[in-house]
């Protein structure tokens, strides 16, 4: 079970676990609750290129189509192809197995903290 | 309940309980409860009732037989569609006109205006009246529980007063889901313990409360078209697919019939039609159509979802009749990538009868 406390956050509901110099990012429960039953998920290749706050993915529900930010600059090192498969998973365990892309990054852009994204989606 | 609700017209209407998908698959599988208050009910009484109908609506009210139900249109002069109804009669000189949300003052207003010279009283019931749709395979087992009419006898398109739950309401053999099922007019004080008493019945029997949501991808799958998407004041009945519902051979006038004389005598050029894709993207309103590799723009998509029955993309739209014929390769343009569909018969899910 992943601390939800200690991941950064970005005002387009996505979280990112950091080890390193390797953002893994996913979207917020918040988000997918929102997004509904999540039919497609549309990610990167491994080895393009990332931009802040560039779209870099699609996330697609039953009703509605949500874009997937980059929440660094960097290179896909990593994409969950289970999720591409078992879109599902999103849904059911946002910050966990329905993680979606990894990014290797070369420096940190400033992230919401859990209270402040919290705060944002006034849950929490 | 958990519910996540929208306004609708100052109703406060469930668009989910639970999830679009299992909400979807329980109205094919085993039963839907819906709540579809929102919709306007207009009690059409007098002696001329059907004659009336017949002026202000493009079908024919007054061969319906009393107990039954018919698909109907209003038109304006020009042939647009203002709405399309379920029109039941009641009686010999009764008929509840139901329309939809977005429409119902549209329609009462038009029929008001439509009922000068007649012997007839258009009344508004709107707010008097709550509607339950319970819809899907086990919707009889589980209807009967709670009441003593014989639902089997209750043939598809017919209603016939009925006691559920001990409260006196409309019944109907109808539904917007494309399975077999009941529309239950209830008057709105008595629709919270109508609504428990089902969802009691159902227990057992795979029954969940379903929302407006999986209302749409249902109905998109049974191929009917939604008033707001596929039809609009600016289309008439024509490139609808409703040619049939207009009754041009009925005796006497009717509002708009000049207007649709003219039009059914050129083959629209623009038609509805069915696509199915392949993948999991879905072509979704608004997105265009193209010749299959061409930039040509020949139509546009009007609904459109991954189909939670059938698993593959599945939409409704306009097209150029020259590409409007059944097994037509052409390509939706979703969010800049060309993806090929085909273009199907309608609907894209039947269910097996018994």
């Amino acid at each position: 079970m992943i601390n939800r406390e200690g991941l950064h956050y970005t005002k387009e509901h996505e979280w990112l676990s950091i080890d390193g110099d390797i953002a893994t990012v996913g979207i917020t429960e918040y988000a997918a609750e929102k997004l509904g039953d999540i039919v497609f998920v549309d990610l990167p290749k491994v080895g393009s290129s990332t931009t802040y706050m560039k779209i870099c993915g699609e996330i697609e529900s039953t009703k509605s189509v949500g874009e997937l930010y980059a929440p660094v600059d960097g290179e896909i090192v990593e994409v969950n192809d289970v999720v591409s498969g078992n879109p599902e998973l999103v849904n059911h365990d946002p910050f966990g197995a329905g993680w979606l892309i990894k990014i290797r990054f070369t420096e940190l852009p400033a992230l919401l903290t859990h209270e402040e994204y919290a705060a944002l989606t006034g849950e929490g | 309940m958990g519910a996540s609700f929208t306004d609708f017209g100052g109703w406060e209407m469930p668009v989910r309980y639970s999830s679009d998908l299992a909400e979807h698959h329980a109205v094919r599988s085993a039963a839907g409860l819906f709540d579809i208050s929102h919709m306007g009910e207009i009690f059409v009484e007098g002696k001329q009732a059907g004659a009336f109908l017949d002026f202000a609506l493009v079908g024919a009210a007054s061969e319906i037989a009393i107990g039954r139900a018919k698909y109907a249109l209003i038109c304006n002069e020009s042939g647009g569609i203002l709405d399309d109804l379920i029109v039941y009669r009641l009686g010999q000189n009764a008929y509840l006109v139901v329309a939809n949300a977005s429409n119902k003052d549209v329609v009462a207003t038009a029929l008001d205006e439509r009922a000068v010279g007649f012997d007839v009283e258009v009344k508004d019931e709107s707010d008097q009246w709550a509607l339950l749709a319970i819809q899907g395979p086990h919707s009889v087992k589980i209807l009967s529980q709670i009441t003593n009419a014989p639902l089997a006898e209750l043939k598809y398109y017919a209603i016939s007063e009925a006691q559920i739950a001990q409260v006196n309401c409309l019944l109907a053999r109808t539904g917007y889901t494309g399975e077999d099922g009941f529309e239950i007019y209830i008057p709105v004080d008595a629709v919270a313990k109508v609504f428990d008493q089902i969802m009691a019945a159902g227990k057992d029997h795979g029954l969940l409360p379903t929302g407006l949501a999986c209302r749409d991808t249902l109905r998109l799958e049974a191929g009917m078209p939604l008033y707001g998407q596929e039809m609009n004041i600016d289309i008439n009945p024509y490139p609808a697919g409703f040619g049939k519902v207009v009754r041009l051979d009925k005796p006497g006038d009717f509002v708009g019939k000049a207007a649709l004389i003219a039009l059914s005598q050129t083959p629209p050029t623009k038609v509805l039609v069915g696509l199915a894709g392949e993948g999991k993207r879905a072509a979704r309103a608004d997105y265009e159509v193209f010749v299959e590799g061409s930039d040509s723009t020949i139509g546009v998509v009007t609904s459109g979802a991954l189909s939670p029955t059938l698993g593959f993309p599945i939409a409704m739209g306009y097209l150029n009749a020259d590409f409007a014929d059944v097994d037509t390769p052409i390509s939706v343009d979703i969010r800049g990538a060309r993806t090929p569909f085909t273009v199907v018969k309608l609907p894209f899910y039947k269910r097996a009868k018994n």
